[in-house]
């Protein structure tokens, strides 16, 4: 009973084939050579990646999602990693209802989110401006933050860090020469799986982005609403690609596995 | 969404400096002064706002009336497009946990290797944009001669191409599609923790494959369906970015329509009362379903 029948193999594959196919036909279409879209059956043409620099909003907003993506989940990171030195460390009365609070941007729906910081930030005069994106995109990414630098604080040994503070080492000292190079991968894979976060929002951001500040996802969406033809399956493939580079530093610093099965919840 | 995993692990070193009491506060305040001032303030001015009244020409007024509530309550526009979004999300729902859990279930039996590289293909695209995703079935649906359509029609399930494309078939099948890494994550977790030997002893014991998956793996995995549904059917039903492109603009759900009272009709006060009104029906839904689960398979959590 542990092996898998015919059968079973036959709707595995056709789900990976399911699973698979809308992903692959964007990069397929990707490198047609035709001016329509169509599968790329006469040969392969990198036109259409060509035709990306003509479009400066596109390259504009792929800088926005880049800077916007790198920063946010730095600084989500500044404000996660004194937190999770806290939860994993002491016991207090409040600790359950911190960590509730932290990671409450999972459970409210992205367009309440949005709704929200659009309200707050016009009514403080900020409205449209890169410093209001930043905000919003450090609380979206920051449970995802601190959730992989928790699980590295938690299973940290200690002992180490007793040895520090026997030889002398205290404070500032011990936490940047001990503690933080010990919980660094998981704060690197803290990093990575925020900057995905913040590099594929698009519900949130929609409502915050105005001309200037868009982001790759809203700039495509926008793009797509009024027409869908080989550019924008290009740009789609492109970011398919930066996905995917962030997905290898996270396997190689983490372990894909454990991202995703300590990743019960999305990005939007 | 999620409704796992929002409890602190248990702390390693209980508090074992005794000058601690204020330590931890100190290393939180920083992150609780931000979540304070950008989270829950911003939130609690959205449940303000839907209380407000607005205009074509007056635009925003900051009174305390319920004008927005009395318009989604009374007029039936409104009740149709709540209907249409839950219909969409249980849709969806149900498609992700027919094929989500025979899949979980063929993985979790797979060789480590194979089990890896699958478990990799499947749940990948739960970190590729959205966007992307979406598209790709706006290209595989496209018009009347997509491929889906083509694919059916060769092998003889339809006679005539179907309308995909701003349709609510459409949505459902792109949503199922984006929501299901949730779901095979969800059962294949309840899956670890089922004992393989059980299986054998009902094989010994002359139970055939069918009796099996019903008696014995079935009752074992449904608190991880009925988990990943919770997930799946709360981010169908607020989900934004596949409605709102294979829908079109016509086809509205809660999310694109509070989108469009926000900047399209500048009516923020009524979408307001939209989103919160979303928020709160999502929250009723995966608290009372959480319950109902928790108390039909206690023996299975404890």
């Amino acid at each position: 009973m542990r092996t898998n029948g015919p059968l079973a193999l036959a709707f595995h594959t056709i789900f990976v084939v399911v699973m698979l196919a809308p992903i692959v036909v964007v990069c397929l279409v990707a490198f047609t050579p035709e001016g329509f879209l169509s599968l790329p059956t006469h040969g392969f043409s990198l036109r259409w990646f060509r035709e990306i620099a003509n479009y400066p909003e596109f390259v504009h907003a792929f800088w926005i999602s880049l800077g916007l993506g790198m920063l946010s989940s730095f600084v989500a990171l500044l404000f996660a990693v004194p937190v999770a030195l806290a939860i994993a460390r002491y016991q207090f009365r409040g600790r359950e209802a911190l960590m509730a609070l932290f990671l409450s941007p999972l459970m409210i729906p992205h367009v309440v989110l949005g709704i929200a910081f659009l309200r707050f930030f016009t009514s403080i005069g900020m409205g449209g401006s890169f410093a209001a994106l930043l905000v919003a995109h450090v609380i979206v990414v920051f449970p995802f933050a601190l959730r992989l630098t928790l699980a590295a604080t938690t299973g940290m040994d200690r002992s180490i860090e007793m040895a520090a503070v026997s030889l002398g080492a205290g404070g500032w000292t011990l936490f940047r020469r001990v503690t933080l190079p010990l919980i660094l991968p998981g704060v690197i894979s803290g990093w990575a799986l925020a900057f995905i976060q913040s590099f594929d929002d698009l519900t949130m951001t929609v409502f915050l982005a105005a001309p200037g500040t868009e982001t790759l996802p809203v700039r495509m969406f926008l793009y797509i609403q009024d027409n869908i033809d080989p550019l924008v399956t290009s740009v789609s493939a492109s970011v398919i690609a930066i996905t995917m580079t962030a997905l290898i530093l996270l396997d190689r610093f983490y372990g894909l596995d454990r991202v995703l099965a300590g990743k019960s919840d999305p990005g939007r | 969404m999620s409704t796992v995993g929002t409890t602190a692990p248990q702390a390693v070193v209980a508090s074992s400096e005794p000058s601690a009491a204020g330590t931890p506060w100190l290393l939180s305040a920083p992150a609780l002064m931000l979540f304070v001032g950008v989270l829950v303030i911003p939130l609690a001015m959205t449940v303000m706002l839907s209380f407000h009244d607005w205009g074509q020409y007056k635009g925003i007024e900051p009174v305390f009336i319920l004008k927005n509530w009395r318009e989604i309550a009374s007029d039936p526009y409104y009740a149709e497009m709540f209907w249409r979004t839950f219909r969409i999300a249980l849709l969806a729902t149900a498609i992700t946990a027919v094929l989500g859990a025979p899949e979980a279930y063929i993985l979790n039996r797979m060789s480590g290797r194979w089990k890896g590289f699958f478990m990799l293909l499947i749940l990948g695209p739960l970190l590729i944009s959205v966007v992307a995703r979406t598209l790709g079935w706006a290209l595989l649906f496209g018009g009347n001669n997509g491929l889906v359509n083509k694919l059916l029609i060769s092998l003889g399930l339809i006679n005539a191409p179907l309308p995909f494309m701003f349709t609510e078939t459409g949505i459902v099948v792109a949503l199922a599609h984006v929501m299901m890494p949730f779901m095979v994550l969800s059962v294949w977790v309840a899956l670890q923790r089922v004992d393989p030997q059980i299986e054998n002893a009902a094989m010994s014991l002359g139970a055939g494959a069918f009796t099996i998956i019903r008696r014995i793996i079935l009752p074992q995995i449904m608190p991880g369906v009925l988990s990943g549904a919770i997930i799946v059917f709360s981010l169908s039903a607020s989900a934004f970015a596949t409605p709102a492109i294979i829908g079109g603009r016509r086809l509205k759900v809660a999310a694109t329509l509070a989108y469009d009272e926000f900047l399209n009709t500048l009516n923020w006060p009524l979408g307001a009362a939209v989103a919160v009104l979303l928020l709160v029906a999502l929250a009723l839904i995966v608290v009372g379903s959480n319950a109902l689960i928790e108390r039909r398979y206690a023996e299975v959590f404890r």
